[in-house]
């Protein structure tokens, strides 16, 4: 049977006639999540209208990476989020040290370890994460070193590295005077001497580290200003060059993957 | 090769007869103000690098007054063997301020070198001379040990086995009303030559004295 056309609707007033349906899923009122992510998008938009933020987060998240990428390639993040352990818990354990050599010092740490609540966790993640930080510092140097990533055009970043290296050793060497308990007043007065065996520097450098000629009123503060300000901030900045970088020229491939032949070149060559 | 050299501006007039420049000027207005701002900001880094360094630094030129200590009646000494005494160094860091000076009387028998003469006692520090761990005098074995790294040194302090490099350091007695008195230490090379205290691990002998000069912290 054939089918009879149906006939136009009859003219309505605009007021009677329903509101035609709006772009989007709902069709009409937005839903609450709907409603949320929209508020996002917003928020997003009018950031990156006026910062042009996407952009970068762009480039430095969705880069090409070489084939044969693998777990190695995750040990600078590694390293970075130990850094980034290290700063969160370290920042809190500053709320409650006391750099002071007459006794505050030592007993700032009992008062951490002892009585706050969590505090000997938190302590305890910043100690070993120390550990775990310059592990993954040489591990991830290793990494660097054994498959030739540090060639050119990325000898720039090794040297960023290295001198990262020897700060994350300087926050090491600081950082364990400031308990101060007698392994750490000894591993300092032994650490302090080692440096002052260079020839000609050597025991100024000593007489800086310890803000006088013999370890002093001043020598634990100083430690704890380098521990927590200078360094800090050093390694914060080498950082942001040093991965600057790696989203600038790319990272390498392993070297066991032999470099693929374009076809036409192969061709070309018969 | 030298044509075109000789055709090349100078970089000090390149901007000579830019819009607005006026007729033969050698120093533009651009110029005048570009250098001013950078002496500007160069001037004003300077005047907070500068404080903050010598800030930093000057703790490196400053001298240490020297206090004579006293350290116990002459009766707690005697001749043959070294008595521990425990004092104040550095002040104002409660015990971490501390050392430790083995103390006997002078004994013309032992102490041939001539420089030892006219000191009435005889004070060794503690501080090993390898990397500064405190010595401790074993009587048995007449030595000072090293716990840290073996560093081993007999009645004189002078080294006779393990790592240091040069004798224990000593200090200056006095006797003031029947008190011992210490003052901080010097160092020697084994050798009669006194030398302004150095640090740990640092030789004295030979070249050593040189590349390991006097600080103005530590003086004799």
């Amino acid at each position: 049977m054939p089918k009879i056309p149906k006939l136009p609707a009859p003219p309505l007033p605009s007021a009677l006639r329903e509101p035609p349906p709006r772009p989007g899923e709902g069709n009409g009122k937005l839903g609450a999540l709907e409603g949320a992510r929209d508020a996002g998008i917003t928020v997003v938009d009018w950031v990156d209208e006026r910062t042009s933020l996407s952009g970068a987060t762009r480039w430095i998240l969705f880069r090409k990476i070489p084939k044969g990428t693998n777990w190695f390639y995750t040990l600078g993040s590694a390293t970075l989020f130990a850094f980034l352990s290290q700063a969160v818990t370290g920042v809190f354990l500053a709320m409650f040290y006391r750099p002071d050599p007459a006794g505050g010092a030592y007993e700032s740490v009992r008062h951490i370890t002892n009585d706050v609540f969590l505090g000997q966790f938190v302590r305890g993640m910043h100690k070993w994460g120390s550990s775990v930080m310059v592990i993954l510092v040489f591990v991830h140097m290793a990494r660097t070193f054994f498959f030739g990533a540090y060639k050119y055009p990325r000898e720039l970043n090794w040297v960023i590295g290295v001198v990262l290296l020897i700060l994350t050793m300087v926050m090491g060497f600081t950082g364990y005077l400031l308990p101060f308990d007698q392994r750490a007043y000894w591993a300092t007065i032994v650490g302090v001497n080692i440096n002052g065996t260079g020839p000609l520097i050597g025991p100024y450098l000593s007489d800086f580290l310890r803000g006088g000629g013999e370890f002093g009123a001043t020598t634990l503060s100083r430690f704890y200003a380098i521990h927590m300000l200078l360094v800090p901030g050093l390694i914060v900045a080498l950082i942001g060059a040093h991965l600057y970088l790696v989203t600038k020229l790319g990272t390498t491939a392993p070297p066991w993957l032999k470099a693929e032949k374009r076809a036409e070149l192969s061709e070309s060559e018969v | 090769m030298a044509d075109r050299r000789a055709k090349q501006k100078s970089k000090y007039t390149l901007d000579r007869g830019i819009p607005g420049a006026f007729e033969g000027e050698t120093v533009t207005r651009r110029r005048f103000m570009t250098g001013t701002a950078h002496g500007a900001g160069a001037v004003a880094a300077t005047a907070f690098t500068l404080p903050a360094l010598g800030f930093a630094i000057g703790p490196i030129f400053k001298s240490t007054e020297h206090h004579w200590e006293s350290v116990g009646p002459e009766s707690s000494f005697s001749e043959n063997n070294y008595t521990p005494v425990v004092f104040t160094l550095t002040p104002g860091i409660g015990e971490a301020g501390k050392t430790t000076a083995y103390v006997r009387k002078f004994n013309p028998a032992i102490d041939t070198d001539p420089y030892d003469h006219g000191t009435p006692y005889i004070a060794i520090s503690s501080r090993c001379a390898h990397v500064g761990c405190p010595v401790r005098w074993v009587d048995a074995a007449e030595r000072f040990i090293c716990p840290c790294h073996g560093g081993v040194y007999d009645l004189l302090g002078r080294r006779v086995g393990g790592p240091p490099v040069r004798p224990l350091d000593r200090f200056y007695t006095r006797v003031s009303g029947e008190q011992v008195e210490l003052v901080p230490p010097f160092s020697d090379n084994g050798h009669p030559r006194r030398f302004s205290p150095r640090d740990p691990d640092e030789p004295l002998d030979g070249v050593g004295q040189y590349l390991y000069p006097s600080r103005p912290t530590a003086q004799k």
